[in-house]
């Protein structure tokens, strides 16, 4: 995980930069913009002094104490919920936001699942002044009601996305045709480290904050690297991040997908999104709807990072059902007054099955809380568990 | 079921009708949407195209507008799959090249020699793959060349001149000009962007130049082609499938595009 772009964008044989004619151009130019731009301790200090005293960075690393202790592990949760809008997706936005200004357009054209991504998006819109349109599935705009109208209470458009199985990969499809129609004057803010090259490696990069923050913060709390660092994967930018800073240390790297949407684990090698990676597909190369409790991980395909680091052996990539997700859900709320988004919920719900297990009694853990649960909460009182 | 047709050489065809001063006309539709789908190929064929164009339906059609989404998504709903859409597009005997237009996992998936191998030997003369840009197209081209089979690249508004001309040296059987920035669909007017495209893909190659996207109705088609040699017209043709009409009423304003091109 260096920090400079893979060549061709190519991780391994994944990745790629499969768009139509009409997009070449535009990510020709995004890769070069931001080439540059990470290589400008200017724009560096403007990036980081914004996600200080703006988004709340560093955000902490907390240790559980009930819920280790009744788990037989020590387990350190990265506090992404702690961070401004709620969760790790405000890292990428303010430095896609920031390359925006730098490429002289106005508008931003998002996606988005469980509303996070979306929610940040219209937040550094409203920071910089642009123009802000968000895609989102019919299916998600009601499960994720709140999130759609704190987007329109920035001063975003939400237009809600009817086609396919009306979700994630449904909303990226229709952002990619306004991008296709836009591009002059729109940047496309991909939510996650995936689609055409320089995607994967951008959101990957402006993500690491996460994992550099978390290792330094493991270090001076326990003196040494965690043997597990964990984290939830929809297109996996919080792992992505959250990896790139243990990469090179000892740690287990173990990323968690919905069941029913676990590409890395169902997938097959497909190109899809601009990016040849693992995608649940049928034998024609039809993809096939995802189905999660949790809208975040409701996609089919995985950023192509994860499909190398999975295919290399240096992560594994496992799966939580919904049932269990709503488990530790409501776990981590009573032990450590922590609610965490759905999404993180399936990190922490294998590090609850496997603790004694797959996890040996004693190991550290790290996890990443990609994001906090408020914007679940209504979904999940609908379902009566409680 | 297995075609012992020949596929007809796209490019020679093309090259030999524009040298005889034709204006190209390659009408667009969506292959297993309808029952009597290939019977509308035949049918748009026999109205005056000198190709027809048959979409294979993708579940992710990124370049595509709601006309084309929809009738993708019906298609796949009345279980088309890219093996029957190839099989059966040269059923009812349409007499022109065929070319598939569709998306690059579907080849991918089926391995790209194998959907070369089925496309040729289902008479297909060439394959559009609109996800697929020139700098990820060299296994596909490779394939497909071992096929005989054209690959049409696009060129689009915003592609600069020197990529331009290597799209060019890259495409065969025609090339194919994206008039707008934008998804398939009709537009009201002729955008200036059409134009562009033509003057600017005429200048640099002797490939046939045609304009596709957004090209609507016979008026449009007679202006591009004072600088364009031909156009395709696709969502303009599917929207009225959609609305119900038959294969005759379809094929009717495949017609009279061709007069207009034809009057010049
Ligand atoms: C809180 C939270 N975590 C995780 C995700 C999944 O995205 P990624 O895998 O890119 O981190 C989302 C996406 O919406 C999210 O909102």
């Amino acid at each position: 995980m260096a920090h400079h772009a893979p060549e061709e964008g190519r991780f391994g044989r994944f990745g790629g930069r499969f768009v139509p004619e009409s997009l070449v151009p535009a990510c020709q130019e995004l890769e070069e913009a931001f080439a540059n731009a990470w290589a400008d301790p200017e724009f560096l200090s403007t990036y980081r002094r914004i996600l200080a005293d703006y988004g709340g960075r560093p955000t902490p690393l907390t240790e559980c104490r009930r819920l280790s202790e009744q788990l037989g592990i020590r387990l350190l949760l990265k506090r992404e919920d702690l961070a401004h809008t709620g969760s790790h997706k405000l890292n990428n936005v303010i430095g896609q936001a920031l390359l925006t200004k730098r490429m002289g357009k106005t508008r931003l054209v998002a996606e988005t699942g469980a509303g996070q991504h979306g929610v940040a998006t219209a937040t550094a819109a409203a920071l910089f002044g642009l123009q802000c349109t968000v895609y989102m599935g019919e299916t998600d705009v009601r499960r994720q009601e709140l999130n759609v109208f704190r987007m329109r209470l920035l001063g975003a458009e939400v237009r809600p996305v009817n086609s396919g199985s009306a979700t994630l990969k449904d909303a990226i499809n229709e952002a990619m045709r306004d991008w296709v129609g836009s591009v002059e004057d729109s940047h496309y803010c991909l939510g996650s480290v995936m689609g055409p090259h320089p995607y994967p490696w951008m959101v990957r990069e402006l993500q690491r904050v996460v994992g550099d923050e978390a290792a330094g913060q493991c270090r001076s709390a326990t003196g040494e690297d965690p043997d597990f660092v964990v984290a939830c994967v929809g297109g996996g930018s919080n792992a992505a991040g959250t990896f790139a800073g243990f990469v090179d240390t000892k740690a287990a790297l173990v990323g968690v997908e919905a069941a029913g949407g676990a590409a890395v684990t169902n997938g097959v090698l497909g190109v899809v999104h601009g990016m040849a990676s693992l995608f649940i597909q049928d034998d024609a190369g039809q993809i096939l709807e995802a189905h999660s409790i949790s809208a975040g991980l409701d996609y089919p395909g995985v950023g192509p990072e994860h499909s190398f680091l999975a295919e290399s052996g240096r992560a594994k990539y496992v799966s939580a059902s919904d049932a269990e997700v709503l488990d530790a859900f409501v776990a981590l709320g009573r032990t450590e007054g922590i609610v965490p988004a759905l999404e993180s919920a399936h990190a922490l719900a294998w590090v609850m099955k496997e603790a004694g297990r797959e996890i040996p009694s004693g190991s550290t853990v790290v996890l990443t809380l990609s994001g906090r649960g408020d914007k679940d909460v209504a979904q999940v009182m609908e379902m009566g568990i409680i | 079921m297995t075609q012992t047709l020949a596929p007809q050489s796209l490019e020679e065809t093309l090259r030999s009708a524009r040298d005889r001063g034709k204006k190209l006309l390659v009408p667009y539709v969506t292959g297993g949407f309808g029952d009597d789908w290939p019977h509308l190929v035949a049918a748009v064929a026999h109205a005056g195209a000198d190709a027809v164009e048959v979409g294979i339906p993708f579940s992710d059609p990124v370049m595509d507008g709601p006309v084309i989404q929809e009738t993708s998504r019906l298609a796949l709903q009345a279980g088309a799959t890219p093996s029957s859409v190839l099989a059966d597009a040269a059923r009812e005997q349409p007499g022109v090249p065929l070319v598939a237009m569709t998306y690059y996992n579907l080849a991918f998936r089926a391995g790209l020699e194998r959907f070369a191998a089925q496309s040729h030997d289902s008479g297909f003369s060439g394959a559009i793959l609109a996800d697929l840009p020139l700098d990820e197209a060299g296994p596909w081209l490779a394939a497909a060349q071992a096929q005989s089979l054209a690959t049409i690249l696009l060129v689009a508004p915003t592609t600069p001149p020197e990529r331009m001309e290597r799209i060019c040296k890259a495409s065969s059987g025609f090339v194919y000009g994206v008039g707008v920035m934008g998804v398939t669909g009709e537009r009201d007017a002729l955008s200036r962007s059409a134009v562009e495209v033509a003057k600017r893909l005429k200048a640099v190659t002797d490939l046939p130049v045609l304009i596709g996207v957004g090209v609507t109705d016979a008026d449009q088609a007679r202006s591009l082609c004072e600088i364009a040699d031909g156009v395709i017209v696709g969502s303009a043709l599917m929207r009225r499938r959609l609305a119900n009409q038959s294969a005759e009423e379809v094929a009717e304003v495949v017609a009279g595009i061709r007069r207009g091109l034809d009057r010049g």
